[in-house]
């Protein structure tokens, strides 16, 4: 199902350390097109920080020092010059919901109107797509005037999601999304996903077992900042996936 | 068997040795009340000493009004429009300069040696003697840079002695705002700049205008720094004149005003020399509590 | 609009400029300074002797050790009132106050440090001058004392600013460990805050001195250098009551009157010259001083190491 489509992204020998910490080592897969590919392991086992690689804001981490390289589309995204580029074409969302201090409007408005997007029409479009695709367009749009910082934690991280879709991203990496919002809504923001992986690429985080299940694709199971093992769901949610740890950490044996 | 009420009383009093624990905190606690105090309700007599001596002076002819017969009748309009002109220049100079220093420290500063020598730079700047200021403008402004003495002395002179006040206050600002909101933004592709431009500097505006105040307070009050750079001892103009001074005049200051009727002109009525000083105190005074009230409100009203 | 790197450029130069700005200073003072230097200056005679006659005119002597007495002692005595006042009320602020009490008196501390230096010096000249006569019976209040006192009460809400934060960054778990094994409120204090925030402590105190060395308008007009007073350069110079020149006032009072003159054909400066150029050099010890002890309190404070 997922090789057919190409490889999206690759990464290969990636290393990352916090100082003398070590929180990625050698980590080496694919990521193909289309797919959803979920990435599971314990807590500290490194996936934010792989996600932070792949949009290069683990340049801000002080003592943060990176190895090995990512090629989306084949090309390097380390060596890439313009890298507010490389993270507009990628939209991520954060476990902490984050509602900016300015409307609900201007919060999802934020990326165009940096790309210089001006017309209004266009503009409401725009939100009014990506706050239903976030499953929050209903609750806010009576009030889109309302400051982000005001909606409730749930709402936040929906809209955190909004403005991640807002840029009109090739590649959405989510982590654990789903922390803070209700069962019910988190469902109909599975049901989008599978939607939008017919458009773009989306690598979905989660501490959710069962999430990965669902909706992964490939899954690929990291712990303690090693990869562990990369495969079809089926197969790492199977009575054998091949390897004792994966099954043991799928059945909740340990972590 | 029930417990009897005294022996319940005694299991709740505290132990010998517990009161005297207490009582000695009691007599620590009053004690350090009255220190505290001994500093704050003398300052608050002599202030109050001031304004009654001052009262008979205080109208507002003596505000706009030029000093005459030698300063020993009149007003203080020429000092109270030439500290608001170096004010006003120095605010100029000062604000744009210490803003992006405070950004440059809280936005883009790693935890490096050369973030912590300027740091080391800034507390030197503000711990500098106001004397040693007052020199360095006579060497740099007035002489080097050949802008004798004037205004503009006076008040870059002023600029460079008040940049820590409008620093500190910048950082702070900017560091009340969250690290989240700054993350969201470069998650979705922008710069730190354009960060910085739409989301941290609008939300601390409050802050920065906080520390522009107190600058202002600051720059009103000092003399030394004027004293040989561009404040003089007496200027000719007219009586609420607004636009009496070019920035290559020197000008008349209040703050130096105080310092010369109190120790050089003979014979200046008391009411108008405590007048003077309660002019001074009182814009100072009133500006700070400006702004500390605006602090204490941007602090209530919390967005986040 | 200026382009997003030049703003950045900006930036960073603005985040230097407190360097710059610090060197400029210097320089520009070494800048006037140094033909007294290179013509006068003899570190004996600079240093150590107290005969300061600038303005003699068959012989003139640059000695300031009587002006760094004079900047002693009143540092001194402003610090022997400074210190017990402001570290027990930052000890109060910070541990014995209510919440409320404790907004008002840090206000107040606040406007207390606000009041311009030469506020201060007229109400040394008005208000303690004749206190000073009537309680003491000297001839004239304008001393010492007189300057001791204010710049005692200049210095308190420094020290009791840095103080009250150290007190107050010394972890709550301190607190918690000492109050669980019964200690009093002044016990915990006592025992355990104020050791553990003795560095903070100290450069509250370090930065109280250097506020008090450099002070210069509130001395000049507490010590009566209006006035004409002789001095007469005498040593025991713990008599409060006795007139004082510290290096600060000794600047403001003459570089009215020395002139700034150029120098010869040959590059030699006439001796009248010397007098201005001096107390450039005393602006140099004075930045010299301030200097060493905000690196000191920055050092103590913050360790040698680079900031974790």
């Amino acid at each position: 199902m997922g090789e057919a489509n190409g490889t999206k992204i690759d990464i290969s020998g990636l290393s990352v350390r916090y100082g003398p910490k070590r929180v990625l080592r050698d980590v080496s897969f694919a990521i193909n097109r289309n797919e959803i590919f979920a990435i599971i392991g314990p807590a500290n086992s490194g996936k934010t920080t792989l996600l932070k690689a792949i949009n290069r804001t683990v340049e801000f981490i002080p003592e943060a020092r990176v190895s090995g390289n990512i090629r989306i589309d084949g090309e390097e995204t380390f060596a890439m010059r313009d890298v507010y580029e490389l993270r507009r074409r990628i939209g991520m969302v954060f476990p902490l919901p984050v509602g900016l201090p300015l409307s609900v409007y201007d919060n999802v408005a934020y990326a165009p109107r940096m790309s210089g997007l001006r017309d209004k029409v266009t503009l409401d479009e725009i939100i009014e797509d990506c706050l239903r695709k976030a499953a929050l367009w209903d609750e806010v749009k009576d009030r889109l005037d309302t400051l982000g910082t005001m909606l409730s934690g749930g709402q936040q991280q929906r809209l955190t999601i909004a403005r991640a879709l807002s840029h009109d991203p090739e590649i959405l990496c989510l982590d654990e999304f789903s922390i803070a919002i209700d069962p019910v809504t988190t469902m109909r923001i599975e049901d989008v996903l599978i939607e939008l992986k017919e458009r773009i690429t989306i690598i979905l985080v989660t501490n959710l077992v069962q999430q990965a299940r669902r909706l992964g694709d490939r899954t690929c199971f990291l712990n303690e900042g090693e990869v562990v093992q990369v495969d079809r769901t089926d197969v790492i949610f199977s009575d054998d996936p091949g390897n004792k740890l994966t099954h043991d950490y799928v059945n909740g044996i340990f972590g | 068997m029930s417990i009897s009420e005294p022996a319940i009383k005694e299991l709740f009093t505290a132990s010998p040795l517990t009161q005297k624990k207490l009582t000695a905190q009691k007599w620590v606690k009053v004690g350090l009340a009255l220190v505290t105090l001994a500093i704050l309700i003398p300052l608050l007599l002599v202030l109050g000493y001031l304004l009654v001596k001052a009262w008979p002076a205080l109208s507002w002819d003596f505000l706009t009004d030029i000093p005459r017969r030698g300063m020993r009748a009149g007003g203080l309009w020429p000092a109270l429009i030439g500290t608001l002109y170096i004010v006003v220049f120095s605010l100029a100079a000062a604000a744009p300069v210490g803003v992006m220093a405070g950004i440059y420290l809280n936005e883009f500063a790693r935890d490096t040696w050369l973030t912590r020598i300027i740091n080391l730079a800034v507390v030197n700047l503000a711990g500098v003697p106001s004397i040693v200021h007052a020199l360095f403008g006579m060497g740099a402004f007035v002489l080097f840079a050949g802008l004798g003495k004037s205004i503009l002395a006076a008040s870059l002179t002023l600029a460079i002695m008040t940049l820590p006040v409008i620093i500190v206050a910048t950082k702070e600002a900017l560091a009340s705002v969250p690290m989240s909101f700054r993350e969201a933004c470069w998650n979705m592709g922008a710069s730190r700049w354009q960060t910085i431009r739409t989301i941290v500097l609008p939300n601390s505006v409050s802050g920065i205008l906080t520390g522009l105040i107190l600058e202002v307070c600051r720059a009103a009050g000092e003399t030394a720094p004027i004293m040989f750079t561009g404040a003089v001892f007496y200027k000719a103009i007219a009586p609420g004149d607004l636009f009496p001074y070019a920035p290559s005049d020197q000008c008349m200051a209040l703050s130096y005003h105080l310092h010369t009727i109190s120790t050089q002109v003979p014979g200046v009525p008391e009411e108008m020399l405590y007048g003077t000083a309660v002019v001074l105190v009182g814009f100072v005074l009133a500006f700070n509590s400006v702004a500390i009230i605006a602090r204490m409100r941007i602090r209530a009203r919390k967005k986040w | 609009m200026l382009s997003e790197r030049t703003i950045v450029a900006l930036i960073y130069l603005c985040g230097i400029s407190a360097i710059i700005f610090v060197f400029g200073i210097f320089y520009f003072i070494f800048r006037e300074g140094a033909p007294f230097l290179r013509d006068v200056f003899d570190f004996d005679s600079f240093f150590l002797s107290a005969n300061w006659f600038p303005t003699s005119e068959t012989n003139k002597r640059y000695g300031i050790l009587a002006l760094i007495a004079g900047t002693g002692s009143v540092t001194i005595l402003a610090m022997l009132l400074a210190v017990p006042f402001g570290l027990g009320s930052a000890v109060f602020i910070s541990e014995f106050c209510g919440p409320r009490l404790k907004e008002w008196l840090k206000v107040l501390i606040e406007l207390l440090a606000a009041i311009p230096s030469v506020v201060w010096g007229f109400i040394g000249l008005m208000v303690m001058n004749p206190l000073i006569v009537e309680l003491t019976g000297a001839p004239i209040g304008l001393n010492t004392l007189n300057a001791g006192i204010v710049v005692g009460l200049m210095s308190v809400p420094i020290i009791v600013s840095i103080a009250e934060d150290a007190i107050r960054a010394v972890p709550d778990t301190y607190r918690e460990a000492a109050e669980a094994l019964g200690a009093t409120r002044w016990q915990v204090v006592y025992k355990v805050l104020l050791p553990a925030a003795k560095n903070g402590l100290l450069a509250a105190v370090l930065l109280g001195v250097g506020r008090a060395v450099g002070e210069t308008m509130a001395v000049l007009m507490a010590t009566g250098h209006s006035v004409n007073i002789p001095f007469d350069g005498e040593f025991p110079f713990f008599h409060v009551l006795d007139s004082v020149r510290t290096l600060t006032a000794t600047i403001a009072a003459e570089l009215g009157e020395a002139p700034r003159l150029m120098a010869e054909a040959d590059g030699t400066y006439p001796e009248e010259a010397h007098h201005y150029q001096s107390l450039f050099v005393i602006g140099m010890v004075l930045f010299a001083i301030t200097f060493v002890i905000n690196l000191a309190a920055d050092l103590i404070v913050k360790g040698v190491r680079k900031k974790r």
